[in-house]
């Protein structure tokens, strides 16, 4: 799966136009600091609009809930045996979901893997953007050799097909939900340092950032307190698609034996149902429809965050 | 096009000048990714006879060189790859090199023609929704390529294969050609085909959904462009018009985005291959992996990585011959 | 040249025949929005009739009504007749023979309104071969001539050039040839020069008066630059709001303007003679702002008219035929 930037991130190839910066005169400095373009409530509202995305956050927050009330719902380890093989779904009260080849209940362990996927798609999301916007915002804001090496080492990164990478990542380390995590922000972090990069490029000249540098602010006040929130809008955006591309990435993994062995995942899920699609393809398909709903309602959210973050790519929807 | 012919040539050799310092980072981080592995080759070969002697693990070392400091490792390695030898492979005892050009047809086979049906598929269904657009038609192909661009290939392998193989029996679920089937002519040709829909159309559909997602936008971008007004205010056909003015400039950012795709597709060969039993690189990489063979696996690395080097080189010639105005300057 | 009708002089032309274009009661609506409402005007063999008024007058929209080339969402009532036929009753094809062919256009905006990806050359040979059966060659030695016509020098060169090797000016000249390819007989020209630096603005306006007379052509010339249509119209609308408010003579209009919209307009205008641009601000002279038209009853100047009675809030004021031959919708206006 490599990284989609296409569809809510057009910035990974273009320079995204920067957001609207209200002019400003140099004693009003603190006042930018504390509204940045796209107010919180604006994305709400914008998200309000979209019914798609309401189905979207729907969506995420069911499965948010099942992964969080998993050790409620279903105590006990999902690997365990708990009924007769092959049950199909909806056959029996105890398993609705059935259960796989060795009598594990498909339900229970949809609900676990929802944690392992969610945690993993987070934590990768969270390191790839720490990383990704260090890296843009240090190249972007200082220019010359610093950005042209940076650069260098994003394009580097940007070249290697990103899966082949994390499959020799995962290959080379021991396979865990921090391992994981760290492969995965290794392959996504040059897209947003890109994106970081052309946005504080293109804001590091803007008046209120002059005006900063006027008054004496030290480089990262500069950085973190006037650029970033004005650069906040694209990368945010980037990031809900981050995390649905995450989550594909780790369940790739798992399906093909390559993720963590001790836990429970969707990819795993379908990868061992894989030897009996003939007799029983419920087993790989039930685990993969999870997938398709979390990463499906993580794009939509995204696309609504993109038409309502991003004003050049509005109205491109009728 | 004479006139043009100076840029074209100022395009490529820029593409050549950030390619090369590309490559040789991608070579040094194979390297270092290389010295990360857990233990080496010799560990390997040592697990898979058996165990050796200590004294005679030592020898195999030093005649590997693989008790030499790490710069001077590196230094041999260059030298290596500058002659083609990526090193020998432990598991499969034969040179890496050999290994990875015997299995590299298949991949480009894979990915290539993939590319081909996402671009084309992607173009024609983008053209289609933008044509109706807000209809039922580009609603459903709407909800239909955000539903697929959610989808992970191999779960779409597996169901391809309930469903076609299994469930129809209309195509193989695996392998490249009929084992005794017909071999050459246009009936081992087809036989080949046949083994190749499934898992096409497993890597396709991810990428057809991005296009047809892309050119819709572009095409309703394009169509209200002062230029297709020139064009209708010319009396020209709306096919003419579509043709000749919409579609060759919403085409534009397709040609950029598929070309930078290339190395998505080598990397989602990996699990479509391993799923469909594919000879390629990406099956080949899994293999490695499972038999810790990380020279076999750097190989691969680097080699597709050179192949999206090229392909990065020749989108930005095409760009340059679709679009005259790329190359010019950068205030254009 | 070799044009049929290159040996009738634009100025014998009698106007008592039938109009070439005749436009009545042209209405456009966006959905229920009115963006022209009831305009009527000719446009005579030969003769240069001015469409003058603020953006959002509906000016423009009346132009691409008679191209049939109404943005998505417009609809156009009323009748417009070209050469005699009424165009709302032509079949699709024969539209397009009409644009193009005997009608040609050129628009605001010569940065956006060529092809980026096709040579100029390209496009005009595109324009040349919808319309007439020439041969590849004969149309490539056709549009050379064509680049040399609308005097751009070097045409060899010029013809494989893109777009975006040429300046707006240079630009705004292909247009011009891609619009007069086919010998039109009327030239739909909207805003051909307010995208244009000022010192090309008078060549191109030049070049269009020229080949208006070389191709015995008539101009519909849309502008809001009353320094243009002074120099170069035979005749002169003022639009305001969508309507026609005065229509007349230039010179008698400029010496007495009879509707205070139009003598607003004059005396927003700096300097008749020099080629200033006033729109590029708001017309300070006129207190208000076009919208303030939109949805009200009576003469759609009235809330912005230092003149108006009760009376102009009641009704729309009708167009007045004056002894002179001068039009004006002002019930106020008198000419002594």
């Amino acid at each position: 799966m490599p990284p989609k930037a296409i569809f809510a991130a057009p910035g990974d190839h273009h320079t995204p136009p920067p957001p609207e910066t209200r002019p400003l005169a140099a004693f009003r400095i603190e006042d930018t600091v504390s509204a940045p373009t796209a107010s919180r409530n604006g994305v709400v509202s914008a998200l309000r609009r979209h019914p798609p995305a309401l189905i979207g956050v729907a969506i995420l927050a069911g499965v948010t809930l099942l992964a969080l009330l998993s050790p409620l719902l279903f105590p006990g380890d999902p690997l365990a045996i708990t009924g007769e093989p092959f049950l199909w779904p909806f056959a029996s009260l105890a398993h609705p979901l059935g259960t796989d080849s060795l009598g594990r209940d498909i339900l229970a362990g949809v609900a676990h893997g929802a944690r392992v996927s969610l945690r993993i798609g987070l934590s990768a999301t969270a390191l790839g953007l720490v990383l990704g916007v260090a890296a843009g915002a240090l190249a972007g804001y200082k220019g010359g050799w610093t950005d042209a090496a940076i650069s260098r080492l994003i394009e580097i990164f940007q070249t290697v097909p990103s899966f082949v990478l994390l499959v020799v990542l995962v290959a080379i380390t021991q396979p865990s939900a921090g391992t994981l995590s760290a492969a995965i922000a290794i392959v996504t972090w040059p897209t947003v340092a890109r994106l970081a990069r052309a946005e504080f490029r293109s804001l590091r000249e803007k008046d209120f950032v002059l005006a900063a540098r006027s008054l004496g602010y030290s480089h990262t006040r500069i950085i973190i307190h006037e650029i970033l929130p004005n650069a906040l809008p694209p990368i945010v955006v980037t990031a809900s698609v981050m995390v649905a591309s995450a989550i594909l990435m780790e369940s790739a993994l798992s399906f093909m034996g390559l993720g963590d062995p001790n836990v429970v995942s969707w990819g795993s899920m379908i990868g061992q149902g894989r030897e009996y699609l003939r007799s029983a393809w419920y087993i790989s398909a039930l685990p993969g429809l999870a997938i398709m709903l979390t990463v499906l309602a993580l794009n939509l959210i995204g696309d609504a965050l993109n038409e309502a973050l991003n004003p050049r790519k509005r109205g491109g929807r009728a | 096009m004479k006139r043009h012919l100076p840029r074209l040539a100022r395009i490529a050799g820029h593409a050549g000048l950030r390619a090369l310092p590309t490559a040789i980072g991608i070579v040094i981080l194979g390297f270092f990714l290389l010295q990360q592995a857990p233990g080496d080759a010799v560990d390997v070969l040592s697990g898979e006879s058996g165990g050796l002697s200590t004294e005679a693990a030592a020898a195999l070392r030093h005649h590997a060189g693989l008790d030499q400091p790490v710069l001077s490792q590196l230094a041999a390695y260059l030298t290596g790859l500058a002659h083609g030898d990526l090193g020998w492979s432990a598991r499969f005892n034969v040179p890496v090199t050999s290994l990875i050009l015997q299995r590299l047809p298949g991949s480009l086979l894979l990915s290539g023609t993939a590319l081909v049906v996402s671009v084309l598929a992607g173009a024609a269904l983008g053209a289609l929704m933008a044509a109706r657009e807000g209809s039922w038609a580009d609603r459903g192909l709407s909800v239909a390529a955000l539903l697929f661009y959610s989808l992970p290939s191999f779960w779409i392998s597996l169901m391809l294969i309930v469903v076609f193989s299994i469930h129809l029996g209309w195509l193989p679920s695996g392998g490249s050609q009929t084992i005794g089937g017909p071999e050459g002519g246009l009936a081992g040709l087809l036989d080949h085909a046949r083994y190749m829909v499934l898992p096409v159309t497993s890597l396709s559909l991810f990428y057809i959904a991005i296009y047809a997602r892309l050119v819709r936008v572009a095409m309703i971008e394009a169509r209200a462009q002062d230029y297709v007004r020139t064009a209708r205010a010319k009396g020209l056909s709306e096919s003419r018009i579509l043709i000749r003015h919409i579609l060759r400039n919403a085409l534009l950012p397709l040609t950029t985005v598929a070309g930078m795709h290339l190395g998505g597709m080598l990397g989602g060969g990996v699990v479509v291959e391993t799923v469909y039993g594919w000879p390629g690189l990406g099956r080949l990489a899994y293999e490695s992996v499972i038999g810790r063979d990380f020279r076999v696996l750097l190989g691969i690395l680097l080699l597709s990585s050179l192949l999206v080097i090229v392909a990065n080189a020749l989108v930005d010639i095409l760009q340059g011959l679709l679009d005259p105005r790329v190359g010019v300057s950068h205030a254009a | 040249m070799s044009h049929p009708a290159l040996s009738i002089p634009a100025f014998a032309v009698p106007h008592a025949i039938t109009p070439l274009l005749e436009v009545q009661d042209l209405q456009v609506h966006f959905g229920s929005k009115p963006a022209v409402r009831g305009i009527s005007f000719t446009v005579h063999e030969g003769e240069t009739l001015a469409l003058v008024g603020e953006s959002g007058s509906g000016k423009s929209m009346t132009a691409l009504s008679v191209m049939g080339l109404l943005p998505d969402g417009g609809r156009a009532s009323g009748t417009i007749r070209f050469a005699g036929r009424d165009t709302s009753t032509l079949s699709p094809a024969a539209r397009r023979a009409l644009r193009g062919g005997e009608i040609g256009m050129i628009f605001q905006e010569p940065m956006t309104s060529l092809n980026p990806v096709m040579t100029i050359g390209a496009q005009i040979v595109e324009a040349l071969r919808q319309h007439q059966p020439l041969s590849r060659t004969a149309a490539k030695a056709r549009a050379l001539e064509l680049i040399d016509l609308v005097r751009i020098p070097d045409p060899k060169r010029r013809f494989q050039d893109y777009p975006h090797q040429l300046s707006g000016g240079m630009r705004q000249r292909v247009m011009i040839a891609m619009a007069v390819a086919c010998g039109p007989r009327l030239l739909i020209a909207d805003e051909p020069t307010t995208a244009l630096d000022v010192t090309i603005q008078a060549q191109v306006l030049e070049l269009l008066d020229r080949l208006r007379r070389d191709l015995s052509m008539a101009v519909l010339l849309i502008t809001h630059d009353l320094g243009v249509v002074g120099q170069w119209a035979d005749r002169v609308a003022v639009m305001y709001a969508g309507r026609k408010v005065e229509e007349g003579d230039p010179s008698a209009l400029f010496a007495l303007p009879l509707h205070p919209y139009t003598q607003g307009l004059l005396r927003a205008s700096p300097r008749l003679d020099d080629a200033q641009h006033y729109t590029q601000g708001p017309l300070t002279e006129i207190p208000g702002s076009i919208a303030s038209a939109a949805g009200q009853d009576g003469c759609a100047f009235a809330p912005r008219c230092p003149q108006a009675v009760a009376a102009c809030r009641a009704a729309v004021p009708s167009l007045r035929i004056l002894e002179s031959g001068r039009k004006v919708a002002c019930p106020l206006a008198h000419q002594d």
